[in-house]
C-alpha cells in the first residue's frame, strides 16, 4: 500500500465506524476540498451510497460559485442535503463587522448546533486535518462535545489502536474526524488521483487562487498561478505559506482559534 | 509460466507512486525534559514549520516577556503555554531526506499518561528524551515500559540540555548507562543514545562541535536508521467484520483486514460460530477495476457464495490458521481508569471489532515501573500495570501480541470511558479437540420430571457462600443428616473434602480459586440432574465465578449467603487459620489478604450472628423445603392419579 491507499482505507474504517456504532449521525459539507473528499471517501466506504445525511450550514456570506457547486453535485451525486442557517442572527444583521469571531460563532457555531438539535443528530463528521492549524492537532478521531457543543481539549478520552470512544452520556455527541491524519498535499494528490470534482475558486486567474475556501469577506485569495491540480500539487511540495494565511478570523488574538474551536466551531 | 497464469491475477497493492507512508515517531519523556522543545527544534531544522511561525511565536514570547521557546510550536493551547506543559499530544509533519515523518508529541506530566498512550500506540518508533541534569526519573522508566508494553521496539534516546552539565562526557556516560540498565533490564535495546541540547540545536539534525566525544549520528540521523514496520501481509489472515451493508441487492461483509490477504475463492472461517463461505467478490466502487485479492491494511468489502449468518465482531480466518479461542484471557493491562481495576469487577472488553463482558477474576502481579517489582494486589491503581485475567461470558477469538499484535491487543470500557488497554500475554485455546468438535452430549433415558416424582422433590444446587468461619460447613452438614432422615436425595460438597481429590492440583491464588469453583458447579450440577439436594460449602469469593455456576443451569441453583462479620469469623477462627493468615503464614486468605464479594441478590441470607446454629439450620430447611418440594397436586399429576 502507498500513503494515498493508507490514508484511504483508514478514513473508511473511521467513517464505518461512525455510521456503525452511532444512531444518528451527519456529515458535515463546506464544499471546500477537504469534505469534497471526505464525501467521496464516504461513497467509497459505502459502494456508492452516502447512507446517512449531508449538512451544509449557509452563513450567506459564502462565495456564490460554492453554493451553485453544491446544488449541482448534490444533484448529480444524489445527496440526502440538509441546508440550515442561524435565521435569527441573519436577520438580526450579524455579519463580520460585528467581530470575525462574534460573527463565526453566531453564523457557523450557532447555526450548526441548531441544525444539530433540530434533527437529534449524535454525531457529526467533519473533515479537519490535523495539519491545518495547531489546536485541530490535538484533536480525536472520535471527539467528544457536550450538551452545548463544547470541547474540553483538557480532557480528552485516550485513544488507541484504532478503537475509538463510542460510548456516551445522553446529550453529548460526537464530532468524527476522518481526514485527521491527512495534510493538504495528500487532499491534492488523492484529488489527482481520483478525479474528484472541485470548485472552480481553487485554480488560479489572473494570478490568485483560493487555497481554503469559506465567507466571502473572510477568506482571501493568494498569488498563484497554479491552474491545474497537478500545478496546485507542485505549487504546494514548496510553499512554506500556511495554509489558512488567507483566514482573517484566526488572527484577531493569539488564541481566537482555540476559543472558537472549544466553543463548538469546526 | 503457463497462458493460464494469466486466470487470475491479483491486482498489485501497490500502485506505482513514489510516495511513502510516513513513519510515525513519538517523542516521550519525564516532565520538562524537553521534548516539545526537541520536536521545535527537529521542524525548524528540516524546515517544516510555514513561514513566518517562528516570527510569530517571537511575537508571542515578547509580549511574554519571556525568551523564545521552541516548545510553543507544539504547544498550541493557550494553556499550555501559560504553564509551560504539553497537555494533549499532537501530530505534526516534517521530512528528512531519507523519508517523511510523523512526529508525535506526547505530555510527560503523570496525570495526562492517557494522552501520553494515545500518541504513542500508533507510533512505530520512538524517542525517548531525558534531561541531562536531573538524568532518569519516574515518568522515564513508565514511559519506557509502556512503550515497550505497546510494543515499540524502536527507541532511542535523547540526553537532552548537555549545555547545561558543560557537555561533560562524563555526565552522558552516566545518564546512559542508567537508561541503557533500565531498557536492557525490560527487553529494549535502545538503537542510539544521543547527546543533545535541544534548546540551542545541538547534534539535532547535524553532529555538534561541542560533544566532539561523541561518533554516533545526530537525532535525524538516528530517526532514519529505524526499521519501518514490516507489513501485516505476512501474517496469517485475520478478517474483522466492521458491519454488514445490504446495498443494491448485494450483502457486503464490511471490514479491514488487519492482517494477511484474502482473494476470490478462498475459504474463509468465521469465528466464533466456526461457519464457513467462500469470498464471491470483492467490492470495489469508483472508477477501480475488480480486485481479485486484498491485504492488510485494505478497507475491503465482500460477498461470499453462501448466505451463512455473520455480524459485527466476528472474525473470518482461512481454515488452518484460526484464532485462539477462549472464555479466559491473561493480559498485561495499563490501566487509565479514575478508580482502581479490582477483582471481581466487570468491564467491556473491546477487541477488534467485537466487544465482550469480561470480569476480573484474577490480579496476577502488579507491576512497579519504576524498580519492576511485582507486587500482589486485588486492585490496580490509576496509571499502573498489571498482569490480569479475564474471563468472558461467551468465547473470546483472539492471537497473542507476539504472534499477531491487531488480534492480541483490546482496550477495556468502564460506563463511557476507555479506562484502559492491554495486550494479550498468552493466547490459550479451550482446546478444540477436547471441548467440541467430536463432543456430542447423549441423553439419559430417565428424565428430570420421572426421577423429582421418584424422590418427592427436585433436584438442584444449593450454594452456600461466606467468609471462612462463617459456619458454612456446621449448617451444611446438619442440613444434610435432616434431609437425608426426611428420606431426600441429598449430599453435601465442602471446601477441603474437594481438594483432597478432584482439586488437588490447584492452589489459592485467584485463578486457582476460579478453576476449582469450575470444577465444583459442573459437579454439582450434575448431582442435581441426577435429582439431588446437593449443598455445597465453599467461600467462593468471587461473584464472577459464582454467577458461572448459577449460568449452568439458573433454574436449579440457589445462592445462600451464610453472612457472618470478618470479625466474627476471626473470633470463631474454628481452624486457627486466621491466625495464620495474620502471621504472613497463609499468603492469599479472603478477608485479609485476598477480597470477599458478597452476593449481590442472593437467594437467602442466613445471618448467623447472635443466632444459634440450630435456627440457621431451620431457616435454610424452611426455604429448600419451599423451593425443592413437590406439591401435593404435582405428585398427584405425577403419578397419574
Amino acid at each position: 500500500m502507498n500513503d494515498l491507499d493508507a490514508l484511504e482505507s483508514q478514513s473508511i474504517y473511521i467513517l464505518r465506524e461512525a455510521f456503525n456504532r452511532l444512531d444518528k449521525i451527519a456529515m458535515l459539507w463546506s464544499i471546500g476540498k477537504d469534505s469534497n473528499v471526505m464525501l467521496w471517501l464516504a461513497r467509497k466506504a459505502f459502494f456508492g451510497h452516502v447512507p446517512f445525511p449531508v449538512l451544509h450550514v449557509d452563513t450567506h456570506n459564502k462565495i456564490p460559485e460554492m453554493i451553485e457547486f453544491r446544488d449541482r453535485v448534490a444533484k448529480e451525486w444524489n445527496l440526502p442535503l440538509i441546508v440550515g442557517e442561524n435565521t435569527e442572527a441573519l436577520a438580526a444583521g450579524m455579519g463580520p463587522h460585528k467581530g470575525r469571531v462574534e460573527c463565526c460563532t453566531a453564523l457557523k457555531t450557532e447555526g450548526l448546533k441548531a441544525l444539530l438539535a433540530q434533527h437529534g443528530f449524535t454525531g457529526v463528521i467533519a473533515g479537519i486535518r490535523r495539519d491545518e492549524e495547531g489546536t485541530r492537532a490535538k484533536e480525536r478521531v472520535f471527539s467528544p462535545r457536550n450538551q452545548s457543543a463544547e470541547w474540553d481539549f483538557k480532557d480528552q478520552p485516550p485513544e488507541f489502536w484504532d478503537q475509538f470512544k463510542t460510548d456516551f452520556a445522553p446529550g453529548t455527541h460526537l464530532r468524527i474526524h476522518p481526514l485527521l491524519a491527512w495534510s493538504e498535499l495528500d487532499v491534492w494528490r488523492y484529488i489527482e488521483r481520483e478525479n474528484i470534482p472541485m470548485v472552480d475558486l481553487y485554480f488560479a486567474k489572473n494570478g490568485r487562487r483560493y487555497r481554503s475556501l469559506g465567507c466571502a469577506p473572510c477568506t482571501g485569495s493568494v498569488a498563484s498561478t497554479a491552474s491545474t491540480v497537478a500545478e496546485i500539487i507542485e505549487e504546494l511540495e514548496t510553499t512554506k505559506i500556511s495554509e489558512r494565511s488567507g483566514r482573517a478570523q484566526d488572527k484577531e488574538s493569539e488564541d481566537a482559534f482555540e476559543r472558537l474551536r472549544a466553543g463548538g466551531y469546526m | 509460466m503457463s497462458n493460464t497464469a494469466t486466470a487470475l491475477k491479483a491486482i498489485p497493492e501497490v500502485s506505482v507512486s513514489h510516495t511513502a507512508s510516513p513513519m510515525k515517531i513519538v517523542v516521550v519523556g519525564h516532565v520538562d525534559h524537553g521534548k516539545s522543545t526537541l520536536v521545535g527544534r527537529i521542524l525548524n531544522e528540516t524546515g517544516a514549520l510555514p513561514e513566518g511561525k517562528v516570527e510569530y511565536l517571537r511575537e508571542v514570547c515578547d509580549k511574554r516577556g519571556m525568551p523564545f521557546e521552541w516548545a510553543f510550536v507544539m504547544d498550541a493551547l493557550q494553556a499550555e503555554r501559560d504553564q509551560g506543559i504539553t497537555i494533549d499530544t499532537a501530530q505534526i509533519r516534517f521530512k528528512t531526506e531519507a523519508r517523511p515523518y510523523v512526529i508525535i508529541d506526547a505530555p510527560g506530566h503523570k496525570e495526562f499518561l492517557k494522552n501520553m498512550v494515545s500518541g504513542a500506540a500508533s507510533a512505530e518508533a520512538a524517542v525517548l528524551v531525558i534531561d541531562a541534569h536531573e538524568g532518569v526519573q519516574e515518568q522515564s522508566r513508565r514511559h519506557g515500559y509502556l512503550l515497550h508494553l505497546l510494543g515499540l521496539r524502536q527507541i532511542a534516546v535523547a540526553v537532552n540540555k548537555m549545555d547545561l552539565v558543560n557537555f561533560s562526557e562524563s555526565r552522558f556516560e552516566e545518564v546512559k548507562a542508567e537508561i541503557v540498565a533500565y531498557l536492557n533490564s525490560i527487553g529494549v535495546e535502545p538503537t542510539y543514545v544521543v547527546p543533545v541540547a535541544a534548546r540551542s540545536g545541538a547534534n539535532i539534525a547535524t553532529k555538534s562541535v561541542e560533544t566532539p566525544w561523541y561518533q554516533g549520528p545526530s537525532v535525524l540521523g538516528a530517526l532514519d536508521m529505524f526499521e519501518p514496520a514490516k507489513p501485516a501481509t505476512d501474517l496469517a489472515l485475520r478478517f474483522p467484520v466492521q458491519d454488514v451493508y445490504k446495498f443494491d441487492e448485494r450483502r457486503i461483509i464490511a471490514g479491514r483486514i488487519e492482517s494477511g490477504r484474502l482473494k476470490v475463492g478462498d475459504t474463509l472461517v468465521f469465528a466464533p460460530s466456526g461457519k464457513m463461505a467462500k469470498v464471491a467478490t470483492i467490492e470495489t466502487w469508483g472508477n477501480v477495476a475488480a480486485a481479485v485479492s486484498a491485504g492488510a491494511g485494505q478497507s475491503v468489502g465482500i460477498t461470499l457464495d453462501e448466505q451463512i449468518f455473520v455480524e459485527r465482531g466476528n472474525v473470518a480466518s482461512l481454515e488452518h490458521h484460526v484464532p485462539h479461542q477462549s472464555h479466559d484471557l491473561k493480559a498485561r493491562v495499563f490501566w487509565l481508569g479514575r478508580g482502581p481495576l479490582k477483582v471481581g469487577s466487570r468491564y467491556k472488553l473491546k477487541l477488534a471489532t467485537a466487544e465482550h463482558v469480561v470480569d476480573v477474576v484474577a490480579i496476577e502481579r502488579v507491576i512497579d515501573v519504576e524498580d519492576l517489582a511485582n507486587h500482589q494486589g486485588t486492585e490496580v491503581a490509576r496509571n499502573a500495570v498489571a498482569e490480569v485475567v479475564f474471563r468472558g461470558k461467551s468465547p473470546i477469538a483472539h492471537d497473542s501480541f507476539i504472534d499477531n499484535p491487531r488480534l492480541g491487543r483490546f482496550v477495556l470500557v468502564e460506563g463511557y470511558d476507555i479506562v484502559g488497554g492491554g495486550v494479550i500475554a498468552e493466547a490459550s485455546s479451550e482446546d478444540a479437540r477436547n471441548r467440541s468438535t467430536h463432543v456430542t452430549e447423549v441423553p439419559h433415558k430417565v428424565d428430570a420430571e420421572t426421577r423429582s416424582i421418584a424422590n418427592g422433590h427436585r433436584g438442584g444446587v444449593v450454594w452456600l457462600t461466606g467468609l471462612s468461619g462463617a459456619g458454612k460447613s456446621t449448617i451444611a452438614m446438619e442440613v444434610e443428616r435432616q434431609l437425608f432422615l426426611k428420606g431426600w436425595q441429598v449430599t453435601v460438597l465442602d471446601g477441603d473434602n474437594v481438594r483432597t481429590g478432584l482439586c488437588g492440583d490447584l492452589g489459592f491464588s485467584d485463578a486457582d480459586r476460579a478453576e476449582n469453583i469450575r470444577r465444583v458447579g459442573e459437579v454439582a450440577h450434575l448431582f442435581a440432574d441426577a435429582g439431588m439436594v446437593v449443598v455445597t460449602s465453599f467461600i467462593s469469593p468471587f461473584r464472577a465465578d459464582r454467577e458461572k455456576v448459577r449460568a449452568i443451569n439458573p433454574d436449579a441453583f440457589h445462592e445462600v449467603h451464610v453472612a457472618t462479620g470478618l470479625n466474627e469469623c476471626e473470633r470463631r477462627d474454628p481452624k486457627g487459620l486466621y491466625k495464620k493468615a495474620r502471621s504472613g503464614e497463609i499468603s492469599y486468605f479472603t478477608g485479609v489478604s485476598s477480597a470477599y464479594e458478597a452476593p449481590a441478590l442472593p437467594e437467602l441470607t442466613l445471618a448467623t450472628e447472635g443466632k444459634s446454629v440450630d435456627e440457621s439450620v431451620a431457616d435454610l430447611l424452611r426455604y429448600i423445603d419451599k423451593a425443592f418440594s413437590l406439591s401435593a397436586r404435582e405428585q398427584a399429576n405425577g403419578w397419574g392419579l
